[in-house]
């Protein structure tokens, strides 16, 4: 059984298809890096995977408690980190969500300023709170859009170690990032998104680690 | 189904608390139906008759328009960091649903309940004796606004001009049970005991709900 199958997904935006017939299938256990150009139906895709948007066409099945990170951080401005923290614990069904929540804080370096309101933290402070909130409540599956982007040295280094920590635990990891090289550092499989069909999806190999072009040379539209 | 209701019981706590701290359309809300009623007091000259007359009706337009201005912040308070996002993924559309209906119940209940002895005050009509009936009637009335608008707050949160879309499509669905609630308002002031009108209120309550609850997730997730 797949952790995530998507067969045959479209998905238009007016008549603009962005995705057309994007097929996927993740074994679970596996970290799938999400390739692809601007425009090519990562974020679409990601959002229809997390149940936030329905495919025009096509069937998606997922397995497993989904933990989303997308562009936006997900937190409260008016709520206290740890408040933020307990009310996604008890949303999402944690057995102690306050005794979660302060485990997310240390994890992320948060516990000192646990009781500040998310408004008055620091770009970086706020990005480590989004990435607590992800893995909270330890989901089978997290769906992660661009996780690297625009975080600094500390928000890179907390998140590396929840991915390890996940796939350690044995959770599905799908993350779309412009990345690749930190991508193909973490991803077990690959899979390259062009104008919404996946034309490449598979495991990674030494070529792709050493050489984070050569996929898109390989099997991009404008390939050599 | 236990774990949507808890769910929606912590999002009702969450709104009240950021509404707590912010009082963003707790005070807009309150000071708008004050300021409504107030002016009409000044505005018409009537004896205790007419007053009495039409006491049902305005307060309850007061209500009304205080109701859309809270009802318009409830999904719209998820749109900054993408908030909404995350509890689509997280909870089942209905879940998030009932819990901001419940928070918007409780604060437009709190406006209607300070309004009141105000609204006793300026027209020099006594409430008090009827207030346990007038609670239920408020109580039902105000449920139903919460339901259609927060529904409605939902169609409209990624609209642009949604401060204006919300009350143009909000009162006229409204008009069914503003009537009744009016009517029965009217009569409760004036000592005729109406309450076997209360079944209009009830049926459009678990109407609305029922069509809510259901059709939420579509609305959410497009």
């Amino acid at each position: 059984m797949h952790a995530v199958a998507a067969d045959g997904v479209w998905k238009y935006f007016g008549d603009y298809p962005a995705l057309r017939g994007a097929n996927l299938h993740v074994a679970p256990g596996s970290c799938v890096a999400l390739l692809g150009r601007n425009g090519a139906g990562k974020t679409t895709l990601l959002r229809i995977l997390a149940g936030l948007s329905k495919p025009t066409k096509g069937v998606v099945n997922i397995h497993g408690r989904i933990g989303y990170l997308g562009h936006g951080i997900g937190v409260y401005d008016d709520l206290s980190a740890f408040e933020n923290l307990t009310l996604f614990g008890q949303l999402t069904g944690v057995a102690n969500p306050t005794q979660s929540a302060n485990d997310a804080l240390e994890h992320v370096g948060l516990t000192r300023v646990k009781d500040g309101l998310a408004r008055e933290f620091s770009r970086g402070m706020r990005q480590r709170l989004a990435i607590a909130r992800a893995f909270l409540h330890h989901p089978e599956l997290l769906l992660l859009d661009e996780p690297f982007t625009s975080l600094d040295d500390r928000a890179v280094a907390v998140l590396q170690q929840l991915l390890a920590a996940a796939r350690a635990r044995g959770s599905t990891i799908v993350m779309s990032t412009h990345q690749i090289r930190e991508a193909m550092e973490l991803a077990s499989d690959v899979a390259l998104l062009e104008r919404g069909r996946i034309i490449f999806s598979g495991p990674r190999n030494n070529d792709m680690l050493l050489d984070p072009g050569w996929l898109y040379r390989t099997y991009g539209d404008n390939k050599s | 189904m236990k774990r949507g209701l808890s769910a929606a019981f912590a999002i009702a706590a969450k709104d009240l608390r950021t509404e707590w701290r912010t009082r963003e359309s707790l005070n807009a809300s309150l000071s708008f139906a004050l300021v409504i009623l107030v002016l009409f007091s000044f505005a018409f000259d009537l004896d205790r008759d007419e007053r009495l007359a039409i006491s049902g009706g305005l307060l309850w337009l007061a209500y009304a328009f205080a109701g859309a201005l809270i009802v318009n912040r409830s999904f719209a308070r998820e749109i900054p960091n993408d908030c909404l996002e995350v509890l689509i993924a997280a909870v089942p559309g209905w879940a998030i649903f009932l819990g901001k209906a419940m928070a918007c119940f409780i604060l437009l209940l709190i406006v209607e309940l300070v309004s009141l002895p105000i609204f006793g005050l300026f027209y020099n009509i006594r409430w008090v004796a009827s207030f346990p009936s007038l609670l239920l009637v408020i109580a039902l009335a105000t449920w139903g606004i919460t339901v259609v608008g927060g529904a409605l707050s939902a169609v409209t949160v990624n609209v642009r001009l949604r401060e204006l879309m919300l009350p143009v499509l909000l009162y006229p669905l409204m008009i069914p049970l503003l009537i009744g609630a009016m009517e029965m308002t009217s009569g409760l002031l004036n000592g005729r005991a109406v309450m076997s009108d209360i079944r209009l209120l009830i049926v459009y309550d678990v109407m609305f709900t029922s069509l809510a609850l259901y059709l939420i997730e579509f609305i959410l997730v497009i």
